[in-house]
């Protein structure tokens, strides 16, 4: 087997693994919540014989470690069971807002990655000069802002001084794509101004760190450009830190986007979180919570997986 | 008579240095240097580190390494006036005009890219060749210069071929794009010597057959003689001497070079037999997950005082000798009698004692040393921890063992970035021997000093010999040094011993095949060595 085949494997059963450990986790969590989904489902004024009758109906009885495996069990048939709330099957209620989500996260992915990635090779490229200072302090500055009042600026420019967006970020199932596109602009706006920095600085970090190799001055010494210089010989080398953060950042774009979702009133997975959780549904918070984990495991191996395939030495063993 | 290629008038190069705990001051790296070199002639570049021979080197291509600045002078390639140039004349005549070759390949080839886009990397983007044309001179370079599979070896990434291969590449890099002047920086210094003489020979005949003109900057002067038809020596950034190659290393008129010529001549009569300190037998040993052994059944013997150099190539063993000998590596098979008693395999099972007796020095004694400890501290350390000595008794001791490696008062106060590479060894040998030790394991110490500093290091090794009567167990690629401190020898070869004895035995003859190999590529000071050598060599694989 090719080395490199090998350590995806290894990495690809390692994510799975995890994300086993996670969904123990997130059982045994809600487990040690004080009382049970039938006391949920019930309240505090509920008679013994109704919560027994209840519990005996939803199978509470069971050992925990069965309801576990029913729980697991589910999930992989696609079935996450019910909202405590309304009744309404969870997984038919998470798909529609997952793709809100998704299709957020990758607007603001779209523009936020490439522009970040351009500003912190600009900023490498100029270390110590005007055009990196610029760079840097105006990123400072947005990821200094905490969202939602970087959401209001948004709004107050884009719907008061310039009125070319609607403040509310409503989308429905029938929009068109331009017209999805129209109404998540101001969020996707807000959720660059965040993630970009991190991104941004990463990249020039990593870029400047390979800058100083025998190889970059090499090259520097054939009379390259010195953006031929850093495009080809450095990023190339600097893939692997990069990939990393710009997939920690992603992971924050589908789950760490509550606050930005709430602003602008975009029905997406956050929002139903927060919702089911102040109404303690528990098992939409289990499945919500296990979502979110899933993203932020895939993505973390997606990126070791860039990571291995951007080394030569992995690619090509003597 | 045409313009010179090459010509530098009044040279002067300034950096900002970083003293610790001082302001930065500006340092002069380069004081007035003149130096012409007319088309395909070959100008060696010779001096010890800090003489300013790369600095000057690069400034033919009006480049600053680091934050080094050319400041004075002018240096006028082809006729026209570049130290002033603007960055795109430079990037102009940057990989045309002057090409560079560095002492190490393996940092100086991006890893990311393979090897044939490298090397015709500059003849594209100047807009020289088309590329197929680029590729085909390529090819046409990598079979000159020895290399195997010419025409496929272009399609592999930097860390699929040997670090020789690598430099071999490295040359090929620099003449694809046809330039006039190829500045060649220590380009065989990191190789093993029998893959030198092999570089050396490709990298001479390549200039020959294709008229270039070159810099050749070393510290080596017998392998300077053999490529360079004039030679300049350095020191402090001025010139010392400058002269036809002939006339340098046979009458220099300078007592510097005079010097440098001489140096390596030290010769070291061997001891009588005595009993030995340390015994190795039959010791075989591998690294955890790999499944080839690294030592395959190593006996040698060091007799009490005495100095048993084990010499070999990288790869051939000769540091995991050394870790097994101090117990970080646990051989797989044989054992290391010590003293009389036999040592626990592993780090664990040894006394306190064993780990006193047996003490190491490094080859690269910046990091061998906390930089954040004074001397003294790091000289103390081994005092209390082994001896229980504290305060003044202490302080009285590592001065005593100052004024032992010939470093007198006020340094037991400084910091490692303080000293100089010598002196930092120096400190290290100090602090191996503050254990009282009766076996100092001696790992390339010399090797990262210039020829003049080793040699005092040397020297006080075999002082400190005379006086403690303290083993070495010395291990080094450099048969120079053997001959200078050796009693006995073993010669290593891909994780055996090849060859082992008395020192006079040892080197004479008749040799076995490895042996003599590894004798006959060290470089001597004779123009016209390297040829006779080769051909020497081509007969002999002929008449097989």
């Amino acid at each position: 087997m090719h080395p490199i085949l090998k350590l995806l494997v290894q990495r690809i059963a390692l994510g799975l693994l995890l994300l086993l450990a996670v969904s123990a986790v997130i059982f045994l969590g809600v487990e040690a919540l004080p009382g049970d989904t039938a006391q949920a489902i019930l309240g505090q004024q509920a008679t013994p014989e109704a919560l027994a009758n209840l519990r005996e109906k939803m199978g509470l009885n069971e050992p925990p470690l069965t309801r576990y495996f029913q729980w697991l069990g589910g999930i992989l048939t696609g079935d996450l069971g019910k909202a405590l709330t309304n009744g309404a099957d969870i997984a038919q209620s998470i798909g529609q807002r997952l793709g809100n989500t998704l299709f957020l996260a990758g607007c603001a992915a779209a523009i936020s990655v490439p522009l970040a990635i351009l500003l912190g090779l600009t900023a490498a490229r100029h270390a110590g000069k005007w055009p990196d200072k610029v760079i840097s302090g105006i990123t400072l500055t947005t990821i200094s802002l905490p969202e939602f009042v970087a959401a209001y600026f948004v709004i107050y420019i884009f719907t008061q001084l310039i009125p070319i967006f609607q403040p509310v970020a409503m989308v429905f199932p029938g929009m068109t794509f331009w017209a999805k596109l129209n109404a998540v602009a101001l969020p996707v706006i807000v959720l660059v101004l965040v993630v970009l920095a991190h991104m941004m600085r990463m990249t020039r970090a990593a870029i400047l760190n390979v800058m100083q190799s025998a190889y970059i001055e090499t090259a520097e010494l054939k009379g390259l450009s010195p953006m031929t210089v850093i495009w080809r010989h450095a990023f190339p080398n600097a893939i692997a830190p990069v990939v990393s953060v710009v997939m920690l950042n992603m992971a924050y774009l589908v789950v760490g986007v509550v606050v930005v979702e709430v602003v602008f009133g975009y029905n997406a997975l956050g929002q139903y979180l927060v919702d089911h959780v102040t109404k303690r549904d528990l098992p939409v918070v289990q499945a919500v919570g296990l979502i979110f984990a899933a993203v932020y495991i895939f993505l973390n191996m997606l990126a070791d997986i860039i990571g291995i395939l951007a080394n030569p030495r992995l690619r090509h063993p003597k | 008579m045409a313009d010179p290629l090459l010509q530098i008038k009044g040279l002067v190069i300034e950096a900002t240095s970083y003293p610790p705990g001082e302001p930065p001051k500006e340092v002069t790296l380069v004081h007035g240097v003149d130096l012409t070199l007319a088309r395909g002639r070959v100008l060696g570049l010779i001096g010890e580190s800090g003489a300013g021979k790369s600095t000057i080197g690069l400034s033919a291509m009006a480049y600053g390494r680091g934050g080094v600045r050319l400041t004075g002078g002018t240096i006028h390639l082809n006729g026209r006036e570049i130290r002033l140039a603007d960055a795109k004349a430079l990037r102009a005549l940057r990989g045309r005009e002057v090409t560079y070759v560095s002492q190490s390949a393996a940092a100086s080839f991006n890893p990311a890219r393979q090897i044939m886009e490298q090397v015709i990397e500059s003849s594209l983007s100047h807009g020289l060749m088309t590329k197929p044309e680029a590729e085909a001179r390529a090819v046409a370079l990598f079979r000159k210069l020895g290399l195997p599979n010419p025409e496929s070896i272009g399609k592999r990434y930097p860390h699929q071929v040997s670090g020789g291969q690598l430099q071999r590449c490295m040359t090929a890099m620099a003449l694809c794009p046809k330039p006039d002047l190829v500045i060649f920086d220590e380009p065989t210094t990191a190789l093993d010597v029998t893959t030198q003489i092999d570089v050396l020979a490709a990298i001479k005949e390549a200039i020959r057959d294709t008229h270039v003109a070159a810099l050749y900057i070393t510290h080596d002067l017998a392998v300077v003689a053999q490529v360079a038809d004039d030679i300049m020596v350095l020191r402090h950034g001025r010139m010392v001497e400058l002269g036809e190659t002939g006339q340098i290393i046979h009458r220099p008129t300078q007592d510097y070079t005079k010097a440098l010529v001489s140096v390596r001549s030290l010769d070291h009569v061997e001891k009588a037999p005595a009993p030995p300190i340390l015994q190795v037998q039959n010791l075989t040993a591998r690294y955890r997950g790999t499944n080839f052994d690294v030592l395959k059944n190593v006996s040698v013997d060091l007799p009490v005082g005495q100095t048993l150099a084990v010499v070999g190539e990288s790869g051939s063993g000769k540091s995991t000798l050394a870790r097994a000998i101090t117990g970080l590596l646990p051989p797989s098979a044989g054992r290391i009698t010590f003293a009389g008693r036999q040592l626990s395999a592993d780090l664990a099972g040894r006394t306190k004692d064993d780990l006193r007796e047996i003490q190491m020095i490094y080859q690269m004694a910046d990091t061998a040393m906390n930089p954040r400890q004074t001397v003294g501290t790091i000289i103390g350390r081994p005092l209390e921890f082994y001896f229980g000595l504290k305060g003044e008794a202490r302080d009285r001791r590592v001065q005593e063992l100052l004024d032992q490696i010939e470093m007198g008062k006020g340094f037991a106060d400084r910091f490692p970035a303080e000293l100089s590479g010598g002196q930092k060894q120096r400190v290290c040998i100090a602090r191996a021997l503050a254990a009282n030790p009766k076996l100092i394991i001696c790992d390339e110490v010399t090797s990262a000093l210039d020829p003049l500093v080793a040699d005092g290091i040397l020297k006080l090794l075999l002082n400190l010999q005379a006086e403690a009567g303290v083993a070495y167990l010395f291990i080094t690629h450099d048969l120079a040094t053997v001959k200078a401190i050796a009693d006995k020898i073993a010669v290593m070869f891909k994780g055996a011993v090849v060859r082992y004895g008395q020192k006079t035995d040892v080197l004479t003859p008749p040799f076995d095949d490895y042996t003599d190999l590894l004798l006959s590529s060290v470089p001597e000071m004779e123009q016209g060595w390297l040829e006779q050598v080769i051909a020497h060599r081509k007969m002999e694989s002929a008449g097989n």
